[in-house]
């Protein structure tokens, strides 16, 4: 392993050298605010709209498993810019049919408008701003994590190229406001998927972790079918299953009150 | 009692409808597999919950017991291409008044023509408006008494037999609720809740239950409630209109002898939007009593204007304040003090707070809350504290209580103070 580690350092470090000079090798490694901006789209923003049917299952360290089942709708505005989404959550039972709805903002000094419809009350509830690294529905993921961190709330380098992956190493602006010092995020040179984010604590330590554990070219769209997230510290991790995933659904704006109290079949089913 | 007892023959209907029609479908299957029936699977789902609690306080009027409840709840839809159909149904033994109740929490259908129109029809839990546990243009029917007793915050709306309409327009949206016959409040009457009795001059409950006199003729005695609304750049705006009845028996007639629903007329504005990191409302309402509109008539309240001002605020990760102040003013004060007959003479203006705490925990299966309300002119607090634990996906605990707290046994929250309780609820949900 170490031996084939050196070859490949050898010959990584040594083929810039050979190809001083030829454009060629410069065109392979795009800057590193290319790579990110792919990277974003990619994974936050394919096709200009989408559903998907989400599996989630939270483990805990004790082996206690609790799921969450929802459909998601998604509709951008422009491919890296504003979007919106509609959470249509199908389980636990006690949620069942409970709405949450994104306006999501991409400048980052604007805030999210949110909604919560609760059925049963019959109650549109606006949502205050909260802070973006809160769980998701109790999960190990955080709400940035399904509707994505805005590109300019970091600076980003990239680290290390290897023959499939760009590391990019993300340092937040403001590193007050989050729990990280800085994340890496390995990306998929061909397809520019993230297949790993890294985020290291402030003292340095790695403690948590989301894999891309499967992706699917789904409508020439590659797409993460399954990812995990884990979470070092608690010993906890959630698996997030994707399918019935569609793109370019030709979706209406349903991302408004009256859909919240009668959501579109798109989402129910 | 009647209201259920007619809701108990709409469900048999509803049920009988939607259970035979799976047997149906498979029947024309075998002829026809497109046919009306085949697509109408039905989705079944509920709850069943123990619930528990007792008062603090000695209360001369009532049990000890505030709540000792076993229920069911069934909810069965139906999404076929044409509209949804949805009946949801509660079952429940009372051992505070040792009866077995049904009640029809929903029976519904759901139609959506065409772009621009929606319409719902049939039993119905509907809610408009900005407040929080504060109501000013909402006028569908509230259970108060659910609410003090410590049942889940759900059955704060009680169900309206109405028709809704709902039409969007590229500059505004309109609903219009036709209810054909007065839905009023499920208010306290003295049957679970001892409460300021003005002609006896004193508390009262089982002793002086609240006899009323309500306008139940089908549309003869109808409500209509319209709200003309509008979301721009994501401030949602809206103006309300209502006439009907008022909700609670807040007047009697000339006898008094019993406790009547006077004409009641509002008209109010409403806007929600983010403000800084958090959400602000504000809420006005006119409360037009139109069998008082001098203000002399002693037995019946008189008119009002009601403001409301919100805000909301992540303080912390997973830790939500919100508070309001909210403002009654009597209209005719003048005119009230001279018409006064007995009792203590309410304010001119009625001055109230509230402040919600809700934390988060435990990946978010724990949920504290603390909601208070307190009157700084009737000198009276209720609390509501609540722990609510998810143990796994089904199954849900919860403590809580209603705390009452008041300088005079007349005001609003103040006559409550001995159904001062404490509760603890189980549910399973599937």
């Amino acid at each position: 392993m170490k031996q084939i580690l050196t070859v490949v350092l050898v010959l990584g470090l040594s083929l810039p050298l050979f190809a001083e000079g030829e454009k060629s090798a410069s065109k392979e490694i795009p800057d590193v605010e290319t790579i990110v901006g792919k990277a974003n789209i990619v994974a936050y923003y394919q096709g200009k709209d989408g559903k998907a049917k989400v599996k989630m299952t939270i483990t805990d360290k004790r082996n206690q498993k609790r799921r969450r089942e929802f459909n998601i709708l998604r509709k951008d505005d422009e491919d890296g810019g504003d979007q919106k989404y509609f959470v249509y959550f199908l389980k636990p039972p006690d949620v069942r049919r409970m709405v949450y709805m994104v306006h999501k903002h991409a400048d980052p000094d604007k805030d999210d408008d949110r909604w919560l419809y609760l059925p049963a009350l019959d109650l549109d509830k606006r949502i205050a701003a909260g802070d973006k690294r809160t769980s998701f529905v109790g999960s190990d993921f955080l709400y940035e994590d399904v509707s994505g961190r805005s590109l300019k709330e970091d600076t980003h380098e990239l680290i290390k190229t290897t023959d499939e992956l760009f590391v990019v190493k993300n340092v937040p602006k403001k590193p007050d406001t989050v729990e990280f010092s800085y994340y890496n995020v390995s990306i998929n040179r061909k397809t520019y998927v993230p297949m790993k984010m890294e985020f290291y604590d402030k003292d340095d330590k790695l403690y948590r972790v989301i894999e891309s554990k499967k992706v699917e070219m789904i409508q020439e769209f590659p797409t993460v079918v399954m990812s995990v997230v884990s979470d070092l510290k608690t010993g906890s991790k959630t698996e997030m299953e994707f399918s019935e995933v569609k793109y370019d659904i030709n979706l209406k704006d349903v991302f408004q009150e009256r859909y919240l109290r009668r959501p579109p079949r798109e989402a129910i089913r | 009692m009647n209201r259920l007892c007619s809701g108990a023959k709409v469900f048999a209907v509803f049920s009988v409808l939607i259970i035979s029609l799976p047997v149906l479908a498979d029947q024309s299957d075998e002829n026809d597999g497109d046919s009306f029936f085949s697509d109408l699977p039905i989705e079944m789902h509920g709850f069943y919950e123990m619930r528990s609690g007792y008062r603090l306080r000695k209360d001369n009027y009532e049990k000890d017991m505030s709540i000792m409840e076993n229920r069911l709840q069934l909810d069965l839809s139906s999404y076929p291409e044409w509209g949804d159909l949805k009946v949801k149904a509660d079952i429940y033994g009372d051992l505070v008044t040792e009866k077995g109740y049904f009640d029809l929490r929903e029976a519904n259908i759901f139609l959506r023509p065409n772009d621009f129109l929606d319409l719902k029809v049939g039993r119905q839990v509907l809610t408009w408006g900005t407040g929080d546990l504060v109501f000013i243009n909402d006028l569908f029917p509230k259970d108060w008494q659910s609410f003090f007793i410590g049942r889940d915050n759900e059955y704060l709306k009680a169900p309206s037999d109405a028709l809704k309409a709902s039409l969007f327009g590229d500059w505004a949206n309109l609903d219009i609720v036709y209810t054909p016959r007065f839905d009023h409040d499920r208010h306290i009457d003295g049957t679970r809740l001892s409460y300021w009795n003005l002609n006896l001059g004193r508390l009262a409950g089982q002793d002086a239950v609240i006899h009323t006199d309500k306008p139940n003729r089908w549309f003869r005695d109808s409500e209509l409630a319209a709200r003309l609304y509008k979301n721009i750049n994501n401030y949602e705006f809206a103006i309300y209109a209502y006439r009907g009845y008022w909700k609670n028996p807040i007047g009697q007639n000339a006898s008094m002898t019993q406790a009547i629903f006077p004409d009641l007329n509002v008209y109010g504005a409403s806007v929600r939007g983010a403000i800084g990191k958090g959400i602000g409302n504000i809420e006005v309402g006119y409360y037009e009593s139109a069998d008082d509109m001098s203000g002399k008539n002693a037995l019946i309240d008189n008119s009002q204007m009601r403001y409301l001002v919100g805000y909301t605020q992540e303080i912390a990760r997973d830790f939500t304040a919100g508070v309001q102040y909210y403002l009654e003013h009597m209209q005719d004060f003048s005119q009230y003090k001279n018409s006064l007959m007995s009792g203590p003479a309410r304010d001119e203006y009625r001055h109230l707070v509230t402040l919600r705490l809700t934390k988060l925990l435990m990946n978010q299966n724990l949920r504290c809350s603390l909601f208070t309300y307190f009157s700084p002119s009737d000198k009276d607090v209720h609390m509501r504290p609540n722990v609510n634990y998810k143990l796994n996906d089904n199954t849900t605990l919860e403590i809580g209580g209603n705390i009452f707290f008041g300088d005079y046994s007349n005001t609003f929250f103040g006559q409550l103070q001995n159904n001062t309780n404490i509760y603890a609820g189980m549910r399973y949900s599937f």
